[in-house]
């Protein structure tokens, strides 16, 4: 009894709250027109469910061109992200060389200037460089927001790792470069991969710049199509835009699900100096 | 000998941050140094402008707009971020006890946060819609409305929307800070804090709120630099409307420098926001060390 009012009342609650918005779209992709707009139907439920929304979606719209998009600019930015990252992490975590604490410091600070207030200036940076409107011009754009978490991510996890191995190599006369490759990297999998989830979340997440600086339907992301194509203003277009808004959200939920455990440790991970 | 030759001096570690510091000091520094010139600038998109000082700023302050804009950023952020902080506690100590079906909870709920924001708040912006939002038609069946509400076209109505939609999202963040925080809480402290009968609600202010005090304060500052730069869920659910009356700093920026073309004005609107940044950046890093 008491456990059912600590636990299971409020846990229902928080349920019903965080997961309502979910159930809403799932609903919504698969109901006829008819319900959508009929005044009478129970609108909790659906009598008669459909698939013509998603149909419509992948024949009729560049949704299939988005998604690719949005799936290779995500990839593609997160193997250069964490590569990256990766080697900078190892120089923050183990090299003792000067000026650490200034680079430190830095990469802190990137990770707290959000792209909001670089888009501006950003454009004219893309527009002077004959980048706009090039969908892998998004790549390194990325990697500005993502580099900063990474690397910060990884002197973290780097830091976890006992030294000793490493010292007995370097008594074995083992380059620092080796030892990079050789003994840290296959040490660093679980921080990589906790890298590579957030890098991949974060980037399908991206909106901001791919609406700025992409203008060809055929070179947009799947936030960015939606937004800007399939809205219409009319009690029509909910079917379709729920039906891509729950065919977007696939493979970060997806890839989340089976790396739930990675994403909780780098999400508090994160918050550690 | 090569290798031996790389392992001393700054040429590894060079070596090892040069694509880094490519990529941001190209793509991030430089436009942010641009950035702060542009705000300086009558610049509008196709024609470089003219240096003319403070006059962004001073023309900003004077805006109707914008001062409702500052007004809105500021309660924003207070407000989801309290709500946040309290139902994200209070999920994580739910999590906390341990219980079947723990790891499936605690994962399903962390959902709001994974999910593109954008495609969620599609789903926010249909269940306000003002012909057909169920809350509305549920109010009506229950007789407490006689007719719709029209969430997005109300002012106040529509920041509270946002706002409810804000912390559904952001709930998770703080979640998942304080499962970590409250599981390094060696569990013989509330032992003993019971033992020399202290009531649960003792334990709870006395021990773990106390002892989560330094995380609190680094997911607070974490989120409200997040909350505050939002972009997102305003453009997608309301655009700034009605009449202005929902823009945030960026949303606003946004649509003065790129549909607007004021490049000049919309870099400045986002310069306002550095020093915010700064202080709460610096905020962090305080905590951040002090908890080491």
């Amino acid at each position: 009894m008491r456990r059912a009012l600590t636990l299971w009342l409020p846990l229902l609650a928080f349920a019903v709250f965080l997961l309502f918005p979910f159930y809403w779209m799932v609903l919504t992709s698969i109901k006829p027109n008819e319900e959508l707009v009929s005044v009478s139907a129970n609108p909790f439920w659906v009598s008669r469910p459909t698939l013509e929304h998603v149909k419509f979606l992948l024949t009729g719209t560049n949704y299939p061109r988005w998604f690719w998009n949005t799936m290779a600019v995500a990839s593609a930015a997160t193997l250069l992200s964490v590569s990256v990252s990766f080697l900078a992490a190892f120089a923050l975590a183990r090299l003792r060389f000067r000026g650490a604490e200034g680079v430190s410091l830095g990469i802190y600070l990137a990770y707290l200037i959000p792209p909001a207030i670089l888009f501006i200036p950003l454009a004219e940076v893309m527009l002077k460089l004959g980048w706009f409107d090039h969908l892998w011009a998004l790549v390194p754009v990325y990697s500005t927001f993502l580099i900063p978490f990474c690397t910060w991510l990884l002197v973290g996890y780097l830091k976890s790792i006992p030294r000793e191995m490493e010292e007995a190599a370097m008594v074995d006369g083992a380059s620092r470069l080796r030892i990079l490759f050789q003994i840290i990297l296959p040490l660093s999998v679980p921080g990589l991969v906790s890298a590579f989830i957030f890098c991949f979340t974060l980037s399908w997440n991206e909106y901001l710049y791919a609406l700025v600086f992409m203008s060809s339907p055929e070179h947009k992301t799947v936030p960015v199509g939606l937004a800007t194509e399939l809205v219409r203003g009319d009690i029509y277009q909910w079917g379709p835009l729920m039906a891509g808004a729950l065919l977007g959200s696939l493979p970060v939920a997806i890839v989340y699900f089976f790396f739930v455990e990675y994403y909780v440790a780098g999400m508090s991970g994160a918050l550690k100096g | 000998m090569r290798a031996l030759s790389l392992d001393r001096g700054p040429l590894l570690p060079t070596l090892l941050l040069l694509p880094s510091a490519v990529l941001l000091g190209g793509l991030l520094a430089f436009p942010l140094a641009l950035g702060v010139l542009l705000g300086f600038k009558d610049a509008t998109i196709g024609q470089p402008g003219e240096f003319i000082g403070l006059e962004n700023y001073r023309y900003l302050l004077t805006d109707p707009v914008f001062r409702i804009t500052a007004l809105n950023t500021a309660l924003y952020t207070l407000v989801t971020v309290i709500f946040k902080l309290a139902l994200g506690l209070l999920l994580a100590l739910i999590l906390n006890q341990r219980f079947t079906g723990y790891r499936f909870w605690r994962s399903v709920l962390l959902l709001p946060y994974v999910v593109p924001t954008v495609l969620s708040a599609f789903a926010w912006w249909w269940i306000l819609d003002p012909q057909f939002s169920f809350i509305s038609w549920a109010l009506v069946k229950l007789g407490l409305l006689r007719q719709n509400l029209n969430f997005l076209g109300n002012a106040w109505l529509a920041r509270a929307s946002l706002m409810v939609a804000n912390v559904w999202r952001g709930i998770p963040f703080f979640t998942v800070g304080y499962l970590a925080g409250l599981q390094s809480i060696p569990k013989d402290l509330h032992e003993a804090a019971a033992l020399d009968g202290a009531s649960t609600w003792q334990i709870f202010w006395r021990v773990t709120w106390a002892l989560l005090l330094p995380l609190t304060t680094i997911l607070t500052i974490f989120s409200a630099i997040f909350t505050f730069t939002d972009f997102q869920l305003i453009w997608t659910i309301t655009r700034g409307g009605p009449a202005n009356a929902t823009h945030l700093f960026v949303t606003l920026a946004y649509q003065r420098a790129i549909p607007g073309g004021a490049l000049g004005e919309g870099a400045a609107i986002a310069g306002f926001t550095l020093p915010f940044l700064a202080l709460l950046a610096w905020g962090a890093l305080d905590a951040l060390r002090r908890q080491d």
